[in-house]
C-alpha cells in the first residue's frame, strides 16, 4: 500500500499539447510503471492528436470515458488552472493534482468552494505533485533520488521536499510515498489531511513534514497529531529567518498581521510531541534516531 | 502589490464607497491650490506613502487656513517619515493627499483578508476605530466582529447590516455602512485584493458614513486581469534590488546580513537562510532563481547580491531536479567570471548530474570552496564571510 496513488493508478495530463506538459509527461511516463499509468491528455480543440502514443482529448469527461483515467495532473497556464481544475471536479475524477504556479487567490476560492461536497481530492496547485517510489510518479521531482520505503513526506516545498527525500535515501530509509501540498494560500489537501493518511496507511511507519512560514496548516495538524498520530513526526519549518510582511516566494510564505511565524509553528509543533529540527541539514538523521528509538 | 491611499480611495469611490474629497499633489503650491480649489475652511494634509502609522510619524497634519496648507505641505514633503512599518531610516514623502476636513463623531476599523484555513474571504470589523487591528486582537479580541462571505452569493444586506450594528454603527447610519461594506467586498473581489482596510471609517455629525483611509495589497498573481491597477504602481515605494530582480523573473528579498545566498525553490531558499542563522551568520538576501535558471539569470543573480555593499560571502545551495547541476555549474562560473568575484564562494550541489557539476567548478580554476552537503557549506561560508 501507499497513500493516493500507485502504480495501478491511471492518469490524464490537462495542459497535454503544452511544453511543461510534454515535457513532464515523458519523464513521469519513463518512472517506474508510468508507461502504463499515464493513459490520456487533454487539450480543448486538439483532439485526435496523440503524444508519445498517448491519445489526447477535448475534454476530462471524454478522456475519462475513452481511458479510464480517474486522476489528473494540470500544467495549465495560471489564467485557465482553476477552470482546469473545475472541469476535473464536474468530471467526477478522484484527485487532481495542480502543479500549476501563480494561480490567482479569488480563482482558487471560488473552485475550493464549488468543490464542496464533491468527492474529488485536490493537491496544490504550485506543487511538485507526489510519487510513491518504485511504482509512479505524478509531477516535476526527480524520480531517481527516491527509494522505497515506510516513510512518508508531506511538505508545502519543492526543492526542499527533495532535500528532505535525499536525505533519507541517503540513510537508507525509503519511502512510502512523498506528497507536495504546494505553496499557495489557498489550496487543496492540507498536512492534516495527508498526515491523516499516512496514519491510516499500513505501509507507513513514520513521517516528515516539512512546513513554512505563512498560515496555521501546521499548527492545525500538530494538534491533531497529539491527539491521533500513531506514529512517529519528524518536523521542520522553513522561514525562521523571514521578515514579517514580506512574501517569500511562495504565495502563501508571508507572515502576516503577526500570524504565520516559524518560531511558534516549531513551538506549537515541539508541544504536540512531533520530533522538530531547526536544521534542515539534519531531517533525515533525527528521523533515523527516532525509528532506533 | 501596494497602492497609495489616494489611489485606493479612487477605487473605493468606483464602487460608491464615500470618502472625503480631496486631491492628490506633488508640490507645495499644488497643495495649496488644492485646499483653494476644495474650498472649507479645514483641510488635512496626509503623506501618501505605503507604509502604514503615518499619522504618529508626523506625516498627517489638520490645517486651518491656507498658510497652515502651505507650511504642513513644506514640513511633510520630502521628509524621511518613520513609522513602525517603513525601518529605521524612514520613507522619502513624494506625494500629498490634500482632503476636506470632517465633523466626525466616532471612528471604526473595517478590513477585508482571505482566511487562509476556512478559504473564505473574511469581513472584520471594529468599534476601535484608528487602532492597529493586531492591537486590538491582542488585547479586546471580543471587540472584533468577523464574518466570512460565501464566494457565489456575495456579502447580502442584511449580513452588512449586521456587522454594521456589531460595532456600534448608530441606526441612522445602518444604511450607510451597508453601501460601504458591499461596496468594499465589492472592490475586493472585482480587483483581486488580498487585504483591503478603512481605518478609521468615520461617523460625522450628521449621520454618514465616511471612508478616511484605504489602504490595499492586491494580488500579484492576478495584475494580468488588472492594467488599471499596474497602472498604480508606484516605484519609489519598493527596494531597487527587488525590482530588478523582477525584471528577470528572480524572486528577491533584501535583509540585513552580509552572506548572500543564491538558491533554487523558495522553501529551500529559506531553509537556506535559516541554517547561516543557525551557523552563527547572517543571511543578506532571499533568493529563488526558480526552476529553469538559466546562465544568464545567475549572472543577473549574482549582480543583485553584489549591489549589497555589506555583502562579504556569497553562498550557492542547489537541489538540481529538473534543472541540472551541470548546467548550474556553467552557470555559476560564467558568473563569477563575468563579475570579477572578489567575495569567498561557496557552493553546494546536489541532484541531478551533480558530479559532472562539481567537475565544472573543481576545472573551473576560481577559488569555489565546496559544501558536501547544506550544513558544511553554511559552516564554510559562515567562517568564510568572519574571515573577510
Amino acid at each position: 500500500m501507499s497513500i493516493l496513488i500507485d502504480k495501478n493508478t491511471r492518469v490524464m495530463t490537462q495542459g497535454m499539447t503544452g511544453k511543461v506538459g510534454q515535457f513532464h509527461t515523458t519523464n513521469c511516463k519513463a518512472y517506474a510503471n508510468g508507461a502504463a499509468c499515464f493513459v490520456a491528455g487533454v487539450t480543448p480543440g486538439k483532439a485526435g492528436q496523440s503524444y508519445e502514443g498517448i491519445p489526447v482529448y477535448d475534454s476530462v469527461m471524454d478522456a475519462k470515458a475513452q481511458s479510464g483515467a480517474t486522476v489528473s495532473v494540470i500544467y495549465v497556464p495560471p489564467a485557465y488552472a482553476a477552470a482546469a481544475i473545475d472541469e476535473a471536479v464536474e468530471a467526477g475524477l478522484d484527485l487532481v493534482i495542480c502543479i500549476t504556479e501563480g494561480i490567482p487567490v479569488h480563482d482558487m476560492l471560488r473552485t475550493r468552494y464549488k468543490m464542496l461536497g464533491k468527492k474529488t481530492l485536490l493537491i496544490g496547485p504550485n506543487c511538485p505533485g507526489l510519487i510513491t517510489p518504485d511504482e509512479i510518479k505524478i509531477g516535476i521531482m526527480p524520480g531517481h533520488i527516491h527509494r522505497k520505503g515506510r516513510i512518508g513526506v508531506v511538505s508545502r516545498s519543492g526543492t526542499l521536499t527533495y532535500e528532505a527525500v535525499w536525505q533519507l535515501s541517503e540513510l537508507g530509509l525509503g519511502q512510502s510515498s512523498c506528497v507536495g501540498i504546494g505553496g499557495d494560500p489557498i489550496n487543496g489537501l492540507k498536512h492534516l489531511d495527508v498526515m491523516r493518511l499516512f496514519n491510516d496507511d499500513s505501509d507507513t511507519d513514520a513521517v516528515i513534514m516539512v512546513g513554512e512560514i505563512g498560515g496555521s496548516d501546521e499548527e492545525e495538524c500538530a494538534r491533531w497529531i497529539k491527539g491521533n498520530m500513531k506514529k512517529p513526526v519528524v518536523g521542520f519549518i522553513a522561514g525562521v529567518t523571514a521578515p514579517p510582511g514580506k512574501r517569500m516566494g511562495h504565495a502563501g510564505a508571508i507572515i502576516s498581521g503577526g500570524q504565520g511565524g516559524a518560531e511558534a509553528k516549531l513551538a506549537v509543533m515541539e508541544e504536540c510531541g512531533i520530533h522538530i529540527t531547526r536544521n534542515p541539514a539534519e531531517m533525515g538523521r533525527v528521523m533515523q534516531k527516532v525509528l532506533k528509538g | 502589490m501596494k497602492i497609495h491611499e489616494y489611489q485606493g480611495k479612487e477605487i473605493l469611490r468606483q464602487f460608491g464607497v464615500p470618502t472625503p474629497r480631496g486631491v492628490a499633489c506633488f508640490s507645495v503650491d499644488e497643495a495649496v491650490a488644492a485646499a483653494q480649489q476644495l474650498g472649507g475652511a479645514v483641510w488635512v494634509v496626509k503623506a501618501q506613502i505605503h507604509a502604514g502609522g503615518r499619522g504618529k510619524g508626523g506625516g498627517v497634519k489638520v490645517a486651518r487656513s491656507l498658510e497652515e496648507v502651505h507650511s504642513a505641505a513644506q514640513q511633510i514633503l520630502g521628509m524621511h517619515l518613520v513609522t513602525h512599518q517603513t525601518g529605521q531610516d524612514g520613507q522619502v514623502v513624494r506625494r500629498l493627499l490634500i482632503e476636506e476636513g470632517a465633523q466626525i463623531t466616532k471612528e471604526f476599523y473595517l478590513g477585508m483578508v482571505i482566511d487562509r484555513s476556512k478559504q473564505r474571504v473574511a469581513l472584520l470589523g471594529s468599534s476601535e476605530g484608528g487602532m492597529e487591528i493586531e492591537e486590538v486582537a491582542a488585547h479586546s479580541p471580543e471587540k472584533i466582529h468577523t464574518v466570512r462571505i460565501d464566494p457565489i452569493t456575495g456579502l447580502s444586506a442584511p449580513d452588512a447590516a449586521q456587522v454594521a450594528r456589531n460595532i456600534g454603527i448608530p441606526d441612522v447610519a445602518i444604511d450607510g455602512a451597508v453601501v460601504v461594506l458591499q461596496g468594499l467586498y465589492r472592490a475586493f473581489v472585482e480587483k483581486d485584493a488580498m487585504l483591503a482596510e478603512i481605518n478609521p471609517l468615520a461617523l460625522t455629525a450628521d449621520g454618514r458614513v465616511l471612508a478616511l483611509d484605504a489602504k490595499f495589497n492586491f494580488d500579484s498573481n492576478a495584475l494580468y486581469r488588472h492594467p488599471e491597477i499596474v497602472a498604480m504602481r508606484d516605484l519609489d515605494e519598493e527596494d531597487p534590488a527587488e525590482i530588478e530582480a523582477s525584471k528577470f523573473d528572480l524572486s528577491y528579498i533584501s535583509l540585513d546580513g552580509d552572506i548572500g545566498c543564491l538558491v533554487n525553490g523558495a522553501g529551500l531558499a529559506m531553509a537556506t537562510m535559516d541554517i547561516i542563522k543557525l551557523y552563527g551568520g547572517s543571511p543578506a538576501n532571499f533568493l529563488d532563481v526558480g526552476g529553469g535558471a538559466s546562465k544568464e539569470k545567475v549572472t543577473e543573480a549574482f549582480k543583485l547580491m553584489l549591489h549589497n555593499p555589506k555583502l562579504r560571502a556569497i553562498l550557492v545551495n542547489i537541489f538540481g531536479g529538473i534543472m541540472k547541476c551541470d548546467v548550474i555549474a556553467e552557470g555559476v562560473v560564467a558568473a563569477a567570471r563575468e563579475v570579477h568575484l572578489k567575495v569567498p564562494l561557496v557552493v553546494r550541489l546536489e541532484g541531478t548530474n551533480v558530479e559532472i557539476g562539481k567537475k565544472i567548478l573543481a576545472e573551473s580554476g576560481l577559488p569555489i570552496i565546496s559544501g558536501s552537503d547544506m550544513a558544511d557549506a553554511a559552516e564554510k561560508v559562515v567562517a568564510a564571510a568572519r574571515a573577510v
